[in-house]
């Protein structure tokens, strides 16, 4: 194996990995900090046990955010120092501003947080909470800034051999910028609701001590979840039409759309043979791409193979063609989850306005697991937006190939990615293990499971 | 003043402010299996900088975010050079991160020492590789013309980075020590207050050798000449007077002054580099220097605006944390978690 494909995987899994407690934090910190708001304004004890409950869970997976975004501010120098030295000018900005802006924000009013229960206001207390949102999701805005340059660089030219920042203006306001922040956004608020809805209903379910907590937490992740998915889906839909104009190979790969059609058609089920590019078995709906891409049914996207003659014309001999498998799957697989989790948040909203939640059994019984559907798209939608680009790490300017770091042995990217496998494997197994183990016992559980004496 | 110094100034001060802040939150972290003797000092311990170790962690995120974007050239040789010593502080540093919200989360003994030991650990290893990757930078690695660097992983253990790894530890572990001193009251203070007086010597004596051998060793006395030599004396007489006010209790300007040395050997190993940012030890014209390791000056320009109006805010809001939970803590203060 060599170091290209290892740093790869490293990359892939870290990344993966970091981003496997992102979207919570994004979500649930700004849930929390509605709760708390409540408290404050009503000096209701119930929203104070519910903004401590998720707040503590919020706290678990929040460490495991931390200690994993530290790699990866490093790991652009560590195995891609080629593209760190191509485009830091233009790439450091906006991860400087994000610790600038962001990360510091979070860090201090978080500590402030969790210590100054007895030390501040209850207001104050909650607006320490609405800064650690505000921190949260700015961080997404400036990581997605730097994300989008790789996707549609703009704002640069080319000089000394690198890209070199021309308008700064120009690069936070890139047009993907405006598509993956909503996106992401709306996905973080979509996976909290889940969260809360997956636990409440569990409660529920179970009649614990405390359902005042449940049901007023699943009355409002149920309006979260409203929101969060149909955001999620109309902006999903509108970055797919983004996609078709800036990066065509990625959605042709998406949809494992071989030659290039007018009116085209989407694709239900296909099979496809990688190595020469055709299809083994394909059901496909005639016109629903063309509609998804322009809102009619006519228009033309254009096909792997069209799209192959006229990169290799532009940038040169080479094969431009990701991995189809993994762009076709994932995708099919975040949208589908969308649209089960739009159904599920919907099916829930009419229940909760006929005040029969708490009666359907069946339907509080498939809440839980579908507290996986979330990281499903999460995961699966940076699959399709990170494979689907190549080879190009950044699109049109460098390949992946050459952007990996020289003074980094095989051996030594082995070390690591093993090394990191097997501490993020195990850090799962213990992060799983506490929060499932505070979720089941509710929010009075948890004054036992504090240190002896420390209440 | 160009904006590259300005630039090398910031990055200078990020560090200090790292090291400065990290530097006691490490020592604490060295110093918690030893001085807590049972749960309860130990969750004592970690409160004491339970609210602050993440924001002064973004310290370091920062300077490693800014040398990016100033000097892309710097963090990308640099952290691919050093690939296996900075992996090993990552991981320590991921175990760190987990053990302090994780620890107290479940009641079996074995558990909580567990993650006690991670945070020793945690603290320990990047205080030492800390101290071995700034030595380097001085003293010099093999980098070749394409600015890659051609050593391996032992060519960063020589005797000079090891000295200043071992006085980076110590230096921490009595800041820390002096912070506990003051943070928190009985035992636990008593305890911190006769290792504080234990560690000053082997620290004083390690501090000189390394400064010694940094001034003289590496060329900086000839390339800087006699009046920078202020700047290390200083760092030195700080810590000389350390221990004359642990032993009149004045514990509050101990603290400081083993703050001043951090900042200032920080500053001396800063002033040695200038204008280079990373020396070749293969040939002077391949070091790395503020002018062909950075961005355009569009870049640094457009940076210096956002670093003008944003640091300010984040020093202003990081005190007031700092403010917040000035007091000491007791047994009977409320522990959160
Ligand atoms: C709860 C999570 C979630 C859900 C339900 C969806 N997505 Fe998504 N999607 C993401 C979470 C996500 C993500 C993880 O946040 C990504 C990765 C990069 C990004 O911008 O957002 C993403 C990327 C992403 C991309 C790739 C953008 C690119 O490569 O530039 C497209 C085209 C879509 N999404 C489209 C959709 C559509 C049409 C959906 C309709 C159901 C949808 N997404 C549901
Ligand atoms: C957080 C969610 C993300 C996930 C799950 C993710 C996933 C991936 C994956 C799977 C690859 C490997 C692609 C391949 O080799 O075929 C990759 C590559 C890469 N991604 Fe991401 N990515 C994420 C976000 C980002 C962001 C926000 C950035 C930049 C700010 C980024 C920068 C990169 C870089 C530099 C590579 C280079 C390696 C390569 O292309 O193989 N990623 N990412
Ligand atoms: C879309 C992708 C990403 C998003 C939305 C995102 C967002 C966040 C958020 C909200 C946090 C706070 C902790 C938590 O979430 O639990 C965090 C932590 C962190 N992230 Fe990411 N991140 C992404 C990818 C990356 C990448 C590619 C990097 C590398 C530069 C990175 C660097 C960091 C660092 C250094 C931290 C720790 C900050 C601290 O110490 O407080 N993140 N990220």
């Amino acid at each position: 194996m060599n170091e290209l494909l290892l740093a790869r995987w490293q990359f892939a899994i870290t990344c993966t990995y970091h981003y496997f407690f992102v979207p919570l934090t994004l979500g649930l910190s700004i849930l929390v900090a509605i709760m708390e708001t409540r408290y404050a304004r009503t000096g209701d004890e119930v929203f104070k046990r519910m903004a401590k409950f998720w707040g503590k869970l919020f706290l678990i997976n929040f460490a495991m955010g931390v200690a994993t975004g530290l790699v990866m501010e490093f790991q652009f120098g560590m195995n891609w120092s080629e593209y760190a030295r191509f485009v830091g000018d233009i790439f450091g900005a906006p991860l400087a501003i994000e610790a600038l802006l962001a990360f510091f924000l979070e860090a201090t009013f978080l500590g402030i947080w969790i210590f100054g229960w007895d030390k501040l206001s209850k207001s104050l207390h909650a607006a320490a909470m609405w800064m650690v949102a505000i921190g949260s999701n700015m961080s997404a805005l400036w990581i997605l800034i730097a994300n989008s340059f790789m996707q549609q660089p703009v704002g640069y030219t080319i000089r000394n051999g690198r890209a070199e920042m021309t308008d700064f203006f120009v690069l936070i306001t890139n047009p993907n910028v405006r598509f993956q922040f909503p996106h992401v956004i709306a996905a973080g608020i979509t996976t909290a609701a889940f969260f809360v809805l997956g636990i409440s209903a569990y409660h529920l379910l179970r009649k614990s001590h405390d359902l005042e907590v449940f049901r007023r937490s699943f009355r409002i992740a149920v309006v979260y979840a409203v929101i969060g998915t149909v955001l999620v889906i109309l902006v999903g839909h509108g970055q797919t039409q983004h996609m078709i104009d800036t990066q065509p190979m990625k959605m042709a790969a998406a949809e494992a759309l071989m030659q290039t059609e007018d009116p085209a058609s989407f694709s239900l089920l296909s099979i496809v043979n990688e190595a020469d590019m055709t299809d083994i078995f394909s059901i496909r709906i005639p016109g629903l791409l063309s509609f998804l891409a322009y809102n009619t049914f006519q228009g033309e996207v254009k096909g792997i193979h069209e799209l192959q003659v006229t990169y290799q014309d532009l940038y040169g001999p080479g094969n431009y063609v990701p991995p189809v498998a993994v762009s076709y799957w994932t995708f099919r697989l975040m949208v589908g989850a969308g649209f089960l989790m739009a159904l599920l948040a919907l099916v829930g909203l009419y229940l909760v306005f006929r005040e029969r939640f708490e009666q359907q059994r069946l339907y509080l019984t498939l809440l839980v697991p579908a507290i996986a559907l979330p990281y499903i798209a999460n995961t699966t939608g940076w699959l399709l937006t990170e494979v689907g680009r190549q080879p190009w790490i950044v699109f049109g300017l460098q390949k992946t190939e050459d952007a990996v770091s020289p003074a980094v042995s095989a051996g030594m990217v082995l070390f690591s990615l093993a090394t990191f496998t097997v501490l993020y494997g195990a850090l799962m197994v213990a992060d799983i293990y506490l929060l499932s183990k505070y979720a089941k016992s509710g929010p009075e559980g948890q004054e036992d499971l504090s240190p002896a004496g420390a209440h | 003043m160009d904006l590259n110094t300005i630039w090398f100034i910031l990055i200078g001060v990020l560090f200090t402010g790292f090291f400065f802040l990290e530097g006691f939150d490490f020592g604490v972290g060295i110093l918690l299996p030893f001085l807590g003797k049972e749960d309860k000092e130990r969750r004592i311990i970690i409160n004491t900088i339970g609210p602050h170790w993440d924001a002064n962690e973004v310290w370091l995120v920062t300077a490693g975010g800014a040398m990016f974007a100033a000097f892309p050239n710097w963090y990308a040789t640099l952290f691919s050079g050093f690939y296996l010593a900075l992996f090993l502080m990552l991981l320590t540093m991921i175990l760190r991160a987990v053990a302090f919200e994780f620890r107290s989360k479940d009641k079996n003994p074995r558990w909580r020492s567990w993650w006690d030991w991670m945070i020793f650990v945690g603290s320990l290893v990047p205080a030492l590789l800390w101290g071995v990757a700034m030595a380097n930078l001085l003293r010099g690695v093999p980098i070749d013309a394409s600015m890659t660097y051609v050593g391996g992983f032992f060519n960063l253990l020589n005797p000079f980075a090891l000295l200043c790894g071992l006085t980076f530890v110590l230096v921490f572990t009595l800041h820390g020590a002096i912070f506990l001193t003051l943070k928190t009251d009985g035992q636990i203070s008593k305890r911190a207050r006769a290792v504080a007086k234990a560690l000053w010597i082997p620290a004083v004596v390690s501090l000189v050798l390394a400064l010694g051998m940094g001034y003289f060793g590496t060329g900086m006395a000839a390339r800087l000449g006699v009046a920078p030599i202020v700047v290390p004396l200083i760092a030195v007489v700080a810590l000389l007077l350390v221990s004359w006010f642990l032993y009149r209790e004045r514990t509050g300007l101990a603290f400081v002054l083993t703050g001043v040395t951090i900042a200032f050997s920080t500053i001396t190993l800063f002033m040695g580099l200038y204008p280079r940012v990373m020396v070749s030890s293969l040939s002077p014209d391949w070091s790395l220097t503020i002018y062909n390791a950075s961005s355009s000056p569009y870049t640094l320009k457009v940076m210096s605006i956002v670093a003008l109006i944003l640091l300010p805010i984040v020093l202003a809001y990081q005190a007031w944390s700092y403010w917040i939970f000035r007091q000491r803590l007791v047994r009977e203060s409320p522990l959160e978690y």
